[in-house]
């Protein structure tokens, strides 16, 4: 178990293609840090950098107190989950758990004991003697967790080890892997591009665009002061709404508007916070034409035209309302629930 | 997929039918032309029903040979081309396994060009460099020894661009997850890479072994001493050693007995070799 300690890391590949700039980051013992982005966001580089899959070009880089930029990943203590498994295709789960195990030298007897562990805590016991392809993707994924597991690493490795799995397994290995990490207490690193995934796993999300670090933080604080329209635009689902605050100003009274910092340009509206109960005292209220209707179960997407606007607004509501299409809706939204932007800069302005 | 109907069944039977009689037919003459007498093919027509002396035949090139012509008994002569075979089979093997390994896995100066240069050699089969070749082994003292027999034939480049070609469909994590799992280039090799090319491997042990098997011009030119005399070219001093009509019903129990081993291989070797050609486990 140990912190790690990312110092300016950056990462230029030979030909000059630059991945990674300028990273900043201290990730505490235990800590759970999901790392989050579009592809090509330079999100699985800097994970193989922390792994000493990829040389690091620029930066340090510390597991406990060691600066670990020139070592061999088998001697940084770390252990990986790969997107794809990487199982050893021709051993059996049994050897495929204890090889690392065996590479370093550790008693026949120790290797056992450790493997069985790992095969319990997963409950992949019975499929020991198989080999991976006789296994289904939820298995394989649990042997390559058990493969990180008997390891007892200084920190785990994910990368995006959900993605090959379908949607009901996914939810439900998150939980499991987040149960798994919290009682292990291993620091981890965890990259995804998949947002409910950061949202729900993560004691600190990092945010990555173009190679750079856009904010960390909580996931609920980054959900709700996002600190860039990037972020604003990549967490929550539906998208936030953006509005230029002329066009607000001209639909809304002044009052209404007063705590929104006149220079910020850019004004974000989640499509939750948008609700079609009346407007109540010192709540904005907006009116606009239904276009789509989405339900999905226990909530339902609206897809608004509003005069003068030319990118549809969505709202996020609880329910599915009773309403057609074509018909002209008003919604309200408290005035906290605005977020400014500065349009040149992406900027949050308060 | 091509309809099922009758005519179509019938030609396709057809073709294959007449395709294996073309393919067998020789062989049939030669097993058939091993068991007569040796008056019958002074006439010039070739039996095509058995003759009485099938076990005669084959007694005679086991144990005698054609001692007359200089030919030794078989049996040394089919022990050489199986060591010789052997020994390009393993060396091929192994050399194109370490290169193809090294081609794909490691970044050194000029990988690109030295894999054009292996690439560049299919184009110089033993017969285009023959003379050099000759002489090198010459220089070297190897005339009339095993490794004169199957050194200058073990450089493979067929072989190194289909390991090379099976290495690069190996998913890349598998040597990052090895690299994690502490294992260095030469343990990954081992441990992971050899036994997922396994069946590749068998499938070029057959090619390999038939190619060495089957050398002919090579052994020919570099063996004067008959103790180092392979079946394939001993078959030729038979027809044309001696001063007397060729031994017809002698040389084709050789035929047929040298065409052995190489069948033997393939079907042992069969599951694997098909399963080499067709699939590989990933």
């Amino acid at each position: 178990m140990a912190s790690i300690f990312m110092d300016n890391l950056g990462k230029v590949y030979t030909g000059g293609v630059r991945a990674v700039t300028g990273v900043n980051l201290d990730i505490a013992d235990g800590e759970m840090i999901v790392l989050v982005g579009p592809s090509g966001c330079g999100k699985s580089t800097l994970l193989r950098m922390v792994a000493g899959l990829e040389t690091i070009s620029e930066g340090s880089l510390k597991i406990g107190d060691r600066v670990v930029n020139n070592l061999e990943p088998a001697d940084r203590d770390i252990a990986m989950v790969f997107q794809n498994y990487a199982l050893y295709p021709h051993m059996t789960v049994y050897n495929n758990l204890a090889y690392g195990l065996k590479n370093r030298g550790f008693a026949k007897s120790e290797i056992q004991r450790r493997v069985n562990e790992a095969a319990q805590m997963l409950e992949i016991g019975q499929f020991l003697d198989r080999k991976p392809r006789q296994l289904s993707g939820g298995q394989r994924q649990r042997v390559a967790m058990g493969r990180a597991l008997v390891r007892e690493p200084a920190a785990f490795l994910f990368d995006e080890p959900l993605s090959n799995l379908d949607a009901k397994l996914r939810v439900q290995m998150r939980v499991e892997i987040r149960q798994l990490q919290k009682r292990l207490g291993t620091t981890s690193l965890y990259v995804t591009h998949d947002q409910l995934e950061a949202l729900t796993m993560a004691d600190r999300l990092v945010v990555l665009n173009g190679g750079q670090i856009e904010q960390v933080g909580t996931p609920m604080e980054l959900y709700s002061r996002p600190a860039t329209t990037f972020v604003a635009g990549f967490i929550g689902s539906p998208a936030m709404n953006m509005l230029s605050s002329e066009y607000l100003r001209g639909l809304v009274s002044a009052e209404a508007l007063s705590h929104v910092p006149t220079q910020a340009d850019l004004i974000g509206i989640r499509p939750e916070d948008l609700s079609l109960a009346a407007p109540k005292d010192g709540e904005i209220s907006l009116t606009g034409t239904l276009m789509l209707l989405e339900p999905a179960g226990a909530e339902s997407h609206l897809h608004l035209r509003f005069d003068g606007h030319d990118d549809m607004i969505v709202a996020r509501l609880p329910h599915v309302p009773d309403v057609a299409e074509g018909a002209k809706l008003t919604f309200s939204l408290p005035r906290g629930k605005l977020h400014p932007f500065d349009r040149a800069s992406g900027k949050r302005m308060a | 997929m091509v309809e099922n109907n009758r005519w179509g069944n019938f030609f396709a039977h057809l073709v294959l039918i007449l395709g294996v009689a073309i393919v067998i037919f020789p062989v049939y003459v030669a097993i058939i032309a091993s068991t007569h007498p040796p008056g019958t093919f002074i006439r010039g027509v070739m039996p095509l029903l058995p003759g009485p002396n099938a076990l005669e035949n084959y007694k005679t090139v086991i144990t005698e040979g054609r001692s007359r012509a200089g030919t030794p008994p078989i049996g040394g002569m089919l022990w050489n081309s199986f060591v010789m075979a052997m020994a390009i089979t393993l060396g091929k093997l192994s050399i194109s396994l370490l290169s193809a390994f090294a081609i794909v896995y490691f970044r050194f100066p000029f990988r690109i060009f030295f894999f054009w240069v292996i690439f560049l050699t299919l184009m110089l089969p033993v017969e285009v460099r023959i003379v050099p070749t000759f002489q090198v082994v010459a220089d070297l003292g190897m005339l009339n020894s095993f490794a004169g027999l199957s050194i200058p034939l073990i450089a493979s480049a067929t072989a190194t661009f289909l390991f090379r070609q099976f290495f690069m469909t190996v998913p890349e994590e598998l040597m990052e997850a090895a690299r994690v799992d502490g294992a260095g280039p030469m343990k990954f090799f081992k441990d992971i890479l050899m036994p997922l090319s396994i069946t590749n491997i068998a499938a070029l042990f057959v090619i390999m072994f038939i190619y060495g098997w089957n050398q002919y011009l090579w052994p020919l030119l570099i063996t004067t001493d008959p103790e180092y005399y392979t079946i394939v070219m001993g078959i030729q001093r038979m027809v044309t050693g001696g001063d007397s009509e060729p031994l017809w019903h002698l040389v084709m129990a050789t035929v047929v007995l040298a065409a052995l081993p190489p069948i033997l291989v393939i079907l042992f070797m069969q599951r694997l070799f098909v399963k080499g050609l067709t699939e590989t486990e990933k």
